[in-house]
């Protein structure tokens, strides 16, 4: 059982309860759930940023450069060796800022019948 | 479906997902690197877990957060208009099997069984059969493995009644494919 920790004995917690994720000016969660499959794609004005040197930290920039080409959240934290929520609020700010595309998969159970005929249709092709 | 930014010419891909499972050991990786058109990529997702046998004591929303690392590969289907992703589900972290967001949208599992440790795909079996997700036992064939008849395995499973299995080498693409066929089929007969 753990002992409820009042605010001035949280120096002595083992670990911190915020993580000090300095890109993000310490937020350490996106306000929507998380999107392993959310399909990222810097867009024209982002490319455009990108060429004219537009201001950007070194993370976002690495995104929008990565992202000329289509990549899901979960391997832009793979490539970038970031963790997926730093990635995730990063995404969320350059898509506010107009330089990432977002495209987010419908959030449902199970993924319907067309959409399963398509895959078992690519698959057997494959 | 929304156009991708603001070049008509990129229509937005569609993501699915199959989610490969089983115990430490049993093969995930090798079966996700065999049929993955890139190398598999590993990142470090976060895992909420409520009430992880930690009391909501402080009141600080009574969560636990940790983080477990995901193998991950990718095929890219039709004309590039899916990209099915396949996660293999961490073998040695007990606790994502209180991970919902990893099975759901997806199209089912992928459950790969050495038979000569049975009882790890156990929790992977109940935890599918548990949310209705589609999934396909794969027993995957070790050289010095023995070699049971399916009847067996299901038996020795206690899996329920028309639940497919299949052998599967996950070191061979074609094996690992059909597979994937198999599971996708089964998920396509239990979608209204």
């Amino acid at each position: 059982m753990v002992e409820a920790a009042a605010p001035d004995d949280w120096d002595d917690l083992p670990e911190p309860l915020v993580r000090p994720y300095a890109v993000t000016n310490g937020r350490t969660g996106p306000a929507a759930p998380l999107m392993l499959l959310a399909l990222v794609c810097t867009t024209t004005a982002g490319q455009r940023a990108l060429w004219e040197r537009y201001p950007l930290e070194p993370e976002a920039r690495a995104i929008a450069v990565l992202c000329v080409q289509i990549h899901s959240i979960a391997e832009i934290g793979a490539h970038l060796r970031l963790p997926l929520v730093v990635v995730q609020v990063l995404v969320d700010d350059l898509q506010r800022a107009g330089i990432l595309s977002v495209h987010r998969p419908p959030d449902v159970e199970r993924p319907g019948r067309d959409l399963l005929k398509k895959v078992l249709d690519g698959l057997v092709r494959l | 479906m929304d156009s991708f930014g603001s070049d008509p010419a990129v229509a937005a891909p569609t993501a699915v997902k199959i989610l490969i499972a089983g115990g430490f050991g049993v093969g995930k990786t090798t079966f996700v690197s065999s049929v993955s058109e890139i190398p598999p990529l590993t990142t470090e997702a976060p895992l909420t877990a409520a009430g992880l046998g930690v009391d909501d004591t402080a009141g600080i929303a009574g969560k636990h957060t940790t983080t477990v690392a995901l193998d991950f590969g990718r095929i890219t289907l039709g004309e590039g208009e899916i990209m099915l992703y396949l996660f293999g589900t961490p073998g040695q972290d007990r606790f994502w099997f209180m991970w919902d967001e990893l099975a759901r949208g997806a199209i089912g599992a992928v459950i790969l069984v050495d038979t000569r440790r049975m009882a790890d795909a156990f929790p992977a079996i109940d935890f599918f059969e548990d949310r209705g997700v589609p999934f396909l036992l794969a027993v995957n064939q070790f050289p010095d493995g023995p070699t049971y008849p399916l009847t067996d395995v299901a038996r020795a499973a206690d899996l329920p009644p028309g639940r497919p299995l299949v052998y599967c080498d996950a070191r061979e693409r074609g094996s690992a494919r059909a597979a994937l066929v198999h599971l996708t089929r089964h998920a396509l007969q239990l979608t209204p």
